[in-house]
């Protein structure tokens, strides 16, 4: 069986250019890459058509921090919901952080998430181990062995690693296996009682603040750590223009540290928690609007690699509560790639560009497949209508968890369609009408 | 006529001038009442009022007590030991184990900022914000602006200053919003470490020496110093936090020859004020206590007397 995908704007991350092609896909690899027209399909129904004309077609979007809070809390997230949830925002892959309960600080841990993954059979998953035992922050677990079970990737996200001395031997480590550090940046000893950002708002509110410096210090750390070592540290969710400013300056000294941001530091600022909004509630919290705009440029001039969602499904129980008491983090996976659109049309940054924090770029980063549309490949493809207009509305969330912050906010661009070893885990009813 | 148009008070922020005014002439009204040998007016005779206190409040839960009980009305007091919010019981089971009661107004006071926001969501009945974390104590303030229009005939043009741990008070929260609102100036003055991140946004400004601070003031108030704070990182004794930040008689030399001293309470004598200063001649400490019942009332009034 062959599926044609025919008439769309082929978007090579890259390269950073767009063209029309034809994509011809058998036994889930990109068989053919065509001009427009040139196919003639057989008679005899073995071909399925999708038509993509009008639309953008992609490579899989890849969101290399997600939080599916399996195993231990399934009834916030479980990997086949949280699948399902990738899939309708584009995502053909995700890395998912080792906070669960127990944490991934095991080859059996690994192995269960992978082992779930696989019977969920959506999107694929990537398991990123514990730095250390029981993200104690105490002593390393075994690299080597959650490589050889299948993790791509190490870090404490959630709760970070304090100590300089373990961080630094957890980077020297890593680069025996060639496994990616990933860094959460809390000082938490600064901000032990914060729960929004730390500025007019939260005097306003009468709420404990994290100031900016509370993330910075530990990205200047991790980003000395770097330079001590010479192997990459990867910073997550970077939300602050201090922040910014470190990582431009120690990639301008040849310092290897890439960097990540979310959809909702460059979306939002802090003024969102006005009313105690717990969905407003996460870490990083919320910034100022300098803070967005320094997030901006840093995406625009590369100095920020990578958008992924940190998507981090929490139940009423954990959200309906006092906003102090409330659990920080919100879902991602069906607001990113219209969020990240939004930039697009801002000019921040082209269409091969956002795609390529996407896509290509957290591939690189992880060192693993995807990003690409190339013939002999394997087809993980996202379809995209940049003009679709909808309301984000509670129905339209495939995740267990409706912690989003963007309920009922107007949206523009959506996946009509996500591709995984050339087999459709997701389709729109959006798509084409007729194919 | 002008009219009171809210079901709840959660902060000084959704009064206008107009609705302050008539809160502070209402309260004018039952402070009479107050003098009279039957302190007791048949106003909000069958309505029900629940006060909940989530934190130890003599005062404050007294105080909307009498209020309560000088307008006739039938009151319920819950606190925190008494409630099953300890043994874990969630903000939204409370809340609707207590609409299950039918009240008609909920006084609430609560360690978390927001908490009146949240229940006040999730509530038939109108809610009282008595105090919410490091937020608002809005008839703290309403009671404050009272204690000061009686006795300087005006609030606009005034000059105040708010001595202490701004940073953690709700009662500063509520007076600088009220007393800007109502057209006042206002500095605020501690240590730095108790000054709260771009304060100056509330419209206030900052003098951090209370020498400096309180020169030509017409109003000082003294916030209470939370002798749970004392963890050694906001300021190193209450020895020393009274040498420099204390009111004494030394200190008080340098203002004006008319102002008046006012505390929230409950003072921690020898700490943020001193006794001489707190019981001298230019303390209105007293007269915000019983100014506060009548503001009570006049906010019960206005909120549920009026069906
Ligand atoms: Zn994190
Ligand atoms: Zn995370």
């Amino acid at each position: 069986m062959i599926t044609w995908i025919k008439g769309g704007d082929i978007i090579d991350p890259r390269l950073g250019t767009q063209k029309k092609l034809d994509i011809l896909i058998s036994k889930g690899r990109i068989e053919k890459l065509l001009t427009p027209g040139s196919f003639q399909p057989p008679g005899g129904g073995e071909v399925k058509t999708v038509d993509a004309s009008g639309m953008f077609v992609t490579p899989g979007l890849i969101d290399m921090h997600v939080h599916f809070r399996e195993p231990g809390e399934e009834y916030k997230e479980t990997i086949a919901s949280g699948s399902t949830a990738a899939a309708a925002g584009g995502f053909t892959a995700v890395a998912c952080m080792p906070n669960t309960n127990p944490v991934n600080d095991s080859r059996s841990v690994t192995e269960f998430v992978l082992e779930r993954a696989r019977k969920a059979n959506v999107v694929r998953l990537y398991p990123v181990a514990a730095i250390s035992k029981g993200q104690k922050g105490e002593s390393l677990t075994e690299f080597g062995d959650l490589k050889r079970a299948g993790a791509v990737a190490v870090s404490d996200d959630g709760r970070p690693v304090t100590s300089s001395e373990l961080m630094r031997r957890a980077i020297e480590y890593a680069r025996f296996f060639q496994l990616p550090v990933i860094s959460h940046c809390q000082d938490l000893s600064l901000s032990s009682e914060g729960v929004m950002h730390e500025g007019s708002i939260s005097t306003r509110l009468g709420l404990s603040g994290i100031p900016a410096a509370t993330e910075e210090i530990m990205v200047v750390r991790d980003i000395l750590l770097a330079k001590l070592t010479g192997y990459p540290v990867h910073i997550a969710h970077v939300s602050t223009e201090g922040s910014v400013a470190f990582i431009r300056r120690a990639k301008g000294e040849g310092i290897p540290v890439t960097a990540e941001t979310a959809p909702h530091y460059f979306s939002l600022d802090h003024t969102a928690v006005i009313g105690y909004d717990t969905n407003a509630k996460m870490y990083p919290p919320l910034r100022e609007s300098k803070d967005v705009d320094a997030i901006k440029r840093g995406l625009s001039e590369g100095v920020i690699d990578v958008i992924a969602t940190d998507h981090a499904p929490h139940s009423p129980l954990e959200k309906d509560v006092e906003f102090d008491k409330a659990s920080f983090g919100i879902i991602g996976l069906q607001t990113a790639l219209p969020l990240t659109l939004d930039l697009v049309r801002e000019g921040v940054m082209d269409l091969p560009g956002a795609i390529a924090k996407l896509s290509c770029n957290p591939a690189a980063i992880l060192n693993t497949k995807g990003g690409v549309i190339e013939e002999g490949k394997e087809a993980d493809l996202t379809i995209i209508d940049l003009n679709k207009e909808y309301v984000f509305t509670e129905e339209r969330i495939k995740s267990k968890s409706h912690n989003s912050p963007f309920i009922g906010v107007k949206m523009k661009g959506i996946a009509v369609l996500t591709m995984v070893k050339g087999r459709i885990v997701w389709e729109s009813n959006e798509l084409n009408p007729g194919s | 006529m002008y009219t009171f148009n809210h079901k709840n008070l959660l902060g000084i922020d959704q009064l206008s001038v107009g609705d302050i005014n008539m809160i502070l002439d209402t309260a004018d009204a039952f402070l009479e009442i107050s003098s009279r040998d039957i302190k007791k007016a048949p106003t909000l005779r069958g309505k029900s009022i629940v006060n909940f206190f989530y934190e130890p409040s003599a005062r404050t839960k007294a105080s909307f007590e009498m209020a309560a009980k000088r307008l006739s009305a039938d009151t319920l007091s819950l606190s925190a030991n008494e409630s099953s919010m300890v043994k874990g019981e969630t903000l939204i089971d409370t809340a609707q184990n207590l609409q299950a009661m039918n009240p008609d107004i909920i006084v609430l006071r609560h360690p978390s900022s927001g908490a009146p926001h949240f229940l006040a969501k999730h509530l038939e009945a109108g809610v009282i914000n008595a105090g919410d974390g490091m937020h608002e104590h809005p008839s703290q303030a309403l009671l404050d602006l009272f204690t000061i229009r009686k006795k300087k005939g005006r609030i606009k043009g005034l000059r105040v200053v708010i001595i202490g741990d701004i940073a953690h008070s709700r009662v500063a929260g509520s007076d600088i919003r009220a007393l800007k609102k109502m057209g006042a100036e206002v500095t605020v003055s501690g240590p730095p470490t108790m000054i709260p991140t771009d304060v100056e946004s509330l419209g206030t400004q900052v003098v951090s020496d209370p020498t400096r601070a309180l020169k030509g003031k017409d109003v000082i108030m003294m916030l209470r110093i939370q002798l749970e704070r004392q963890s050694g990182i906001l300021f190193p004794s209450l020895r020393e936090y009274s040498n420099f930040f204390g009111l004494n008689k030394e200190l008080l030399k340098g203002a004006k020859k008319d102002v008046i001293i006012m505390h929230p309470g409950p003072i921690n004598r020898g700490v943020e004020i001193t006794w001489d200063v707190a019981d001298g001649p230019f303390s209105v400490i007293l007269d915000q206590v019983s100014n506060g019942v009548a503001i009570r009332m006049a906010l019960l009034y206005l909120l549920i007397g009026g069906e």
